[in-house]
């Protein structure tokens, strides 16, 4: 038996780097997911997300934060594809785990759920700030809203909030609409205006704030109204994603089954928008929607097929790409009619929106302008939710050969008359001058 | 040899001239030699590569001719010097230099001697200095005579000046240039004492060489309608001198616009409208002569007041209309070069890329004496010799002096065309002396020989008479040939040969004491010698470094300084193809041609922003730099650094001239940012904004290890910032001698952070807190 167990884990040994290998440019979507909770009863508090992500196919690991055995990487191959941070109170994590590896973490290009919540740790605290995510400093500091909170808050301090200021992106949040608002009991946090990289997927309403809900208030709040943001996404260059929350609870069976009904609304619902965010959002962060891949980029003259190594100027053009939608399964063509082309040298010369065939495949053709230089064909697609495609192609553009002017230009034509006539007047000139007498 | 074809057959002593001949050739062959073995010290003391910078770029382009031939290279666009702009190399170059090289490899290659087209362009240089001393010696015999001719090309053939820019290596447009010059100038001056047209068209084509080869045709065609304007001003009017000038210009004129990188400029710019100008003239002047010719005196005299009345009219209307062309162009029509040869000062006021470059700064006293030498106490002499008799050659060279002194004393670079003339009138010098000298000492020793015709003289003058006798016979010659190729002509001028007949006269009078005659001749010896020993010490040591390769001699031995070599090498084997290296324009060429990597400016200053993109990354901070380089899509960042080793030529001296290139296009860059005191430092009382920008820390980064203290050997101080981190650049590669450092562009962060500050002022608005609860309001 010893023997047997000995020989499966050297086996297992030996396709571990395979295994690290399903993470790929060909299968985005992440299947090895490390859960990091600070208390294992939270297992089953949180289940219906757990078992939902159990269902799409992912292979969850749960462990404790202190455990002094995590790792994420072993010989320098990653062992998860994904990780989920569902211990807002743990000080430090067990193991070689800080919050600089799981920086390096998402700058590998994986994927990361952090929860954080009332008294969230600075250790958590310091990877959100990593993403580009603050968290209120006031570690007692809960969202309060005293107009859009839940009516079924027993507690009578209105820190369970019915928020239904979702982000307005299918690709993030599924094409389905979600109808009930979203429960949400935590602490808020805001975003740097000028950081393009990070997006509000939940927004507190403008009468939220955020407070000590059991002091008085001294001062005003610093974080107020629809700066404060209850949950966030990040998407790194990379394309890494990131998904940070203020609140654990939103995870959890409770508030998942709780009905809703927001307070002055008439609407009440059976069951809360819960569930449905928090798998939606899932299905963004592991890959499984919004991720788009492009072929390379293909140009040639009108009418040929090759790819010239050089343009003239004023030559006619046609411009393709081929741009793929991971569906979770497989690769489905793209469709969108905002994809745009630059022809571009310091700036661009050519801005062009590439029509589709449906197929995946976009193109579109254009004259060159009668500039020379190094010029790049340009796609810089960003659009909110999906991937941020950026790829570029050099070319340099030539000016006429001396042998591509026109040879005779209809407008000189009086000038090649005169040269000629007083080419030919000056030998009859000369000839009379010479031997006439 | 064009000696053998004027000789007159059946004169007198016709075997001793034929003799003459023979010996003038051989030693124009020596000469050849000479001049070819001088330049040869720099591949015997280092190696055969090619020199300096712009080389670099002629032999990148001769590689590529001889590759693809002449329509590709005239149709070359050039996509890996100034990215992203590109260069037509074919339309904006010289195609001289070029064209000659490739014609020789390939003509070598068909004859089946497999050179390779380095070799070639590193022998093109010393070929045609040969040739050019050759061309001198026709033009001074042309002039003054054989004996002169002989004298200049010798000195030619070893002018410090002219081997400065034509070492084996040194493969410069000047190399053929200079020859071409010459070669333009002898035809030019063979058709005023011929009058041929045969000699007019082949002086055209010559100026079409030379326009070919190197922007400073502009001084042939300049100096030429000057000539002609000072010899219609004196009277010298004749039938030769439209011969020689009319075809110049008219053919000339339209072989020029042949060469792309000149086109509609040989029409347009002002450099050529004095030639236009004179060509006018000369046609007046020629009918005036016609008109003269066919009336009457008191006719003429009513012509001449009806013609000038109206000429003046015409020239009036013809005047405003150049004036309002010129004024409409922007710069007034003269390029910017042009502009600094006349007012010295306007370089350097108004275009900081043109005042930059050393050689176009004015030359100081020394260097004169080290690039001509001995030859400038010599030219004074050759004047006044060109003066008696003064005839249409000799004034053209007295003309030609007067304008190069000029013109050297605006730019260091211009010595190279006074040295040919100082070259002319020191061997006019030299050989009128040896003339009068030999003379004398002849005319003495035979009335002393008449004197005692019984007693036989000591041996000890023999051999003296018999070599000052050579040298008299060749004086003699000369005046002879002279004459007799006069007599030639089909119309004479009386006035010339009046003034021959007066000059043999006055040689026999001009007779000089034996003694003193024999010390002049001893001292002149000597004066030749010291030139001799001059012109070899500066071939060997002060011209013959390749700059691409330093020495250095100390006490403990040799040392070498491969730094560039290793540092392109690097770049080409370690960077991907398409990269783009950004560095200071001076090291665009060699990057290009040794590392074959993209460049963003190169040693062809066209376009001035594009240069001054390039200084005001390198003077901004790093992040901002970052973007600009970025903007470019720059990927590897090169400097050059001497302090380690003590190389003044780096980037940090150079730096000002960045800042103020920089700032003439982005004027928040300021050079008084960059000076305390208006002192330029780099020590500790350095500016914050000289601290603080990329090339400081580019060239500073680590520096303190090598030494522990920062001590800059070629600044000889301190540094001001010697601990430091890179954030936007990480240092790749810096070479053995850290002469080279080359930088790449970090990448854009794959996150961005939240505020750190936040995290804390935690504390402190903590203290805050406590304070507002103290606060007796609340």
């Amino acid at each position: 038996m010893m023997n047997l167990s000995r020989s499966v884990a050297l086996i297992s040994l030996f396709l571990l780097p395979l295994l690290s290998f399903s993470f790929s440019v060909d299968n985005p979507t992440d299947r090895r997911v490390l859960v990091l909770l600070d208390d294992l009863s939270l297992k089953s508090s949180h289940s219906i997300f757990f078992s939902t992500l159990k269902s799409r196919g992912f292979d969850l690991d749960f462990k404790l934060a202190e455990d002094s055995k995590l790792a994420l990487q072993r010989y320098g191959q990653y062992l998860y594809d994904g990780l989920i941070i569902f211990a807002p109170s743990t000080e430090r994590f067990g193991g070689s785990l800080d919050s600089k590896s799981i920086a390096d973490f998402v700058d590998s290009g994986r994927d990361l759920i952090l929860s954080a919540d009332t008294s969230a740790s600075d250790l958590i605290r310091g990877i959100a700030l990593e993403c580009g995510v603050d968290f209120d400093e006031d570690s007692s500091a809960m969202v309060i809203d005293h107009s859009s909170f839940s009516v079924s808050d027993v507690d009578g301090d209105h820190t369970l909030i019915a928020a239904d200021d979702l982000v307005k992106s299918h690709a993030i949040l599924g094409k389905t609409k979600i109808e009930a608002p979203v429960l949400f009991r935590g602490v808020a946090h805001s975003l740097n205006p000028t950081n393009n990289l990070v997006l509000k997927v939940l927004s507190a309403s403008p009468s939220a704030y955020s407070a000590n809900p059991s002091s008085k208030l001294s001062s005003p709040p610093q974080l107020t109204g629809s700066a404060i943001s209850l949950v966030s996404v990040m998407q790194a260059r990379n394309n890494a994603r990131v998904v940070i929350s203020g609140s654990l609870q939103l995870f959890s069976d409770k508030l998942f089954r709780s009905g809703v009904q927001k307070a002055g609304s008439p609407n009440k619902y059976e069951k809360s928008g819960n569930e449905q965010f928090a798998t939606e959002l899932s299905k963004w962060v592991f890959h499984e929607r919004g991720h788009l891949k492009a072929g390379s980029l293909v140009h040639h003259r009108v009418g040929e097929t090759d790819e010239p190594a050089i343009y003239r100027i004023k030559d006619d053009l046609e411009f393709s790409v081929e741009i793929l939608e991971w569906s979770g399964k497989s690769w489905e063509p793209y469709v969108a009619d905002d994809v745009q082309v630059q022809f571009y040298m310091m700036s661009p010369y050519v801005l062009k929106t590439l029509s589709t065939d449906k197929k995946g495949l976009f193109h579109t053709s254009f004259k060159v302008p009668d500039v020379y230089g190094v010029f790049q064909f340009k796609v810089e697609y960003e659009k909110l939710g999906y991937t941020t495609l950026s790829l570029s192609k050099q070319i340099p553009v030539r000016p006429y050969r001396h042998n591509e002017y026109e040879r005779f230009i209809p407008t000189a034509y009086p000038y090649y008359g005169a040269c000629f006539t007083t080419m030919a007047g000056f030998f009859v000139f000369s000839f009379v001058y010479l031997y006439h007498k | 040899m064009a000696a053998v074809e004027s000789l007159p057959p059946g004169t007198p002593s016709a075997m001793r001239n034929a003799f003459g001949t023979v010996l003038s050739a051989l030693i124009l062959v020596l000469i050849g030699v000479l001049a070819f073995s001088i330049r040869l010290f720099s591949v015997i003391k280092y190696e055969s590569v090619i020199h300096e910078f712009d080389p670099y770029f002629n032999y990148r382009v001769t590689q590529f001719l001889s590759k693809n031939g002449i329509y590709e290279f005239w149709n070359w666009f050039d996509d890996r010097t100034w990215y992203p702009l590109g260069r037509v190399i074919g339309g904006t170059v010289y195609p001289g230099l070029t064209l000659t090289a490739g014609t020789i490899w390939w003509v070598l290659n068909s004859i089946n001697i497999p050179l390779s087209v380095e070799t070639v362009c590193v022998f093109t240089a010393p070929v045609f200095s040969a040739f050019a001393s050759w061309a001198t010696y026709l033009l001074t015999k042309e002039v003054k005579g054989s004996g002169a001719g002989l004298a200049a090309a010798a000195l030619l053939a070893m002018v410090p000046s002219y081997i400065s820019r034509s070492v084996a290596g040194s493969y410069d447009n000047e190399a053929v240039a200079i020859f071409a010059l010459i070669f333009t100038f002898y035809l030019y001056i063979k058709t005023l004492n011929t009058g041929s047209l045969f000699y007019a068209t082949l002086n055209a084509i010559a100026y079409f060489y030379m326009v070919c080869s190197w922007g400073g045709y502009t001084f042939i065609i300049n100096l030429i309608p000057m000539h002609v304007l000072l010899c219609i001003v004196t009277g010298r009017y004749s039938p030769r001198l439209y011969i020689a000038y009319a075809p110049l210009v008219v053919l000339g004129t339209l072989l020029a616009a042949l060469v792309p990188v000149v086109g509609f400029n040989a029409v347009l710019t002002s450099e050529h409208f004095a030639s236009f100008l004179v060509f006018i003239i000369i046609h007046v002047v020629a009918l005036v002569y016609y008109i003269k010719g066919i009336l009457t005196p008191k006719m003429f005299k009513v012509a001449v007041t009806l013609v000038v009345s109206i000429g003046l009219v015409v020239c009036l209307i013809v005047v405003a209309v150049l004036v309002a062309l010129v004024a409409s162009s922007p710069t007034g029509g003269w390029s910017g070069r042009s502009l600094s040869l006349l007012d010295p000062t306007y370089a350097s006021k108004y275009i900081p890329i043109i005042a930059s470059v050393s050689e176009h700064q004015p030359p100081t006293w020394p260097s004169y004496f080290m690039d001509i030498n001995v030859l400038a106490f010599l030219v004074p002499a050759g004047i006044i010799a060109c003066f008696s008799p003064l005839s249409d050659a000799s004034s053209f060279v007295v003309l030609y002096i007067v304008m190069s002194v000029y013109f050297s004393g605006v730019m260091v670079r211009l010595m190279l065309v006074l040295a040919p003339a100082a070259c002319i009138m020191s061997g006019i010098a030299l050989s009128q002396a040896f003339d009068v000298f030999t003379g004398s000492i002849k005319y003495q020793l035979s009335s002393k020989s008449k004197d005692n015709a019984e007693d036989n003289t000591s041996t000890k003058n023999a051999p003296k008479d018999d070599a000052s006798s050579g040298k008299t016979d060749k004086g003699e010659e000369v005046s002879k040939e002279r004459s007799s190729k006069k007599g030639k002509k089909k119309e004479r001028e009386p006035a010339e040969k009046l003034s021959v007949k007066s000059k043999i006269v006055k040689k026999k009078a001009l007779v000089l004491p034996l003694e003193a005659s024999i010390v002049a001749l001893l001292l002149l010896i000597m004066l030749g010698a010291f030139y001799v020993i001059h012109c070899v010490w500066a071939a060997a040591e002060a011209y013959s470094a390749p700059s691409i390769v330093l020495t250095s001699q100390s006490h403990d031995g040799l040392h070498v300084f491969d730094d560039f070599r290793e540092s392109y090498a690097w770049l080409s084997h370690n960077t991907d193809v398409d990269d783009k290296v950004a560095s200071w324009w001076d090291y665009g060429y060699q990057t290009t041609a040794m590392a074959n990597r993209t460049v963003i400016v190169d040693n062809n200053t066209w376009n001035n922003t594009h240069i001054a993109t390039v200084g005001t990354a390198m003077s901004s901070p790093e992040k901002a730099a970052w973007e600009i380089f970025n903007s470019l899509d720059v990927k590897y960042v090169l400097v050059v650094f001497g302090g380690v080793i003590g190389y003044p030529s780096d980037d940090i001296n150079k730096f000002l001239w960045m800042v103020r290139i920089g700032g003439g296009e982005f004027p928040h860059i300021k050079e008084a940012d960059y000076l305390r005191d208006g002192q330029y430092r780099i020590d500790s009382e350095a500016t914050p904004t000289m601290l603080n920008c990329l090339m400081y820390k580019l060239c500073y980064y680590r520096f303190v290890e090598t030494d522990g203290k920062g001590y800059d050997r070629v600044r000889r101080t301190e540094i001001g910032k010697k601990y430091f981190k890179l954030t936007h650049f990480e240092e790749v590669f810096t070479s053995h001698h850290w002469m080279v450092r080359i930088y790449k562009l970090k990448p854009q962060k794959n996150r961005i952070r939240g505020r750190v500050k936040k995290l804390k002022q935690k504390t402190s608005s903590g203290v805050s807190s406590k304070s507002v609860k103290k606060n007796p309001w609340m």
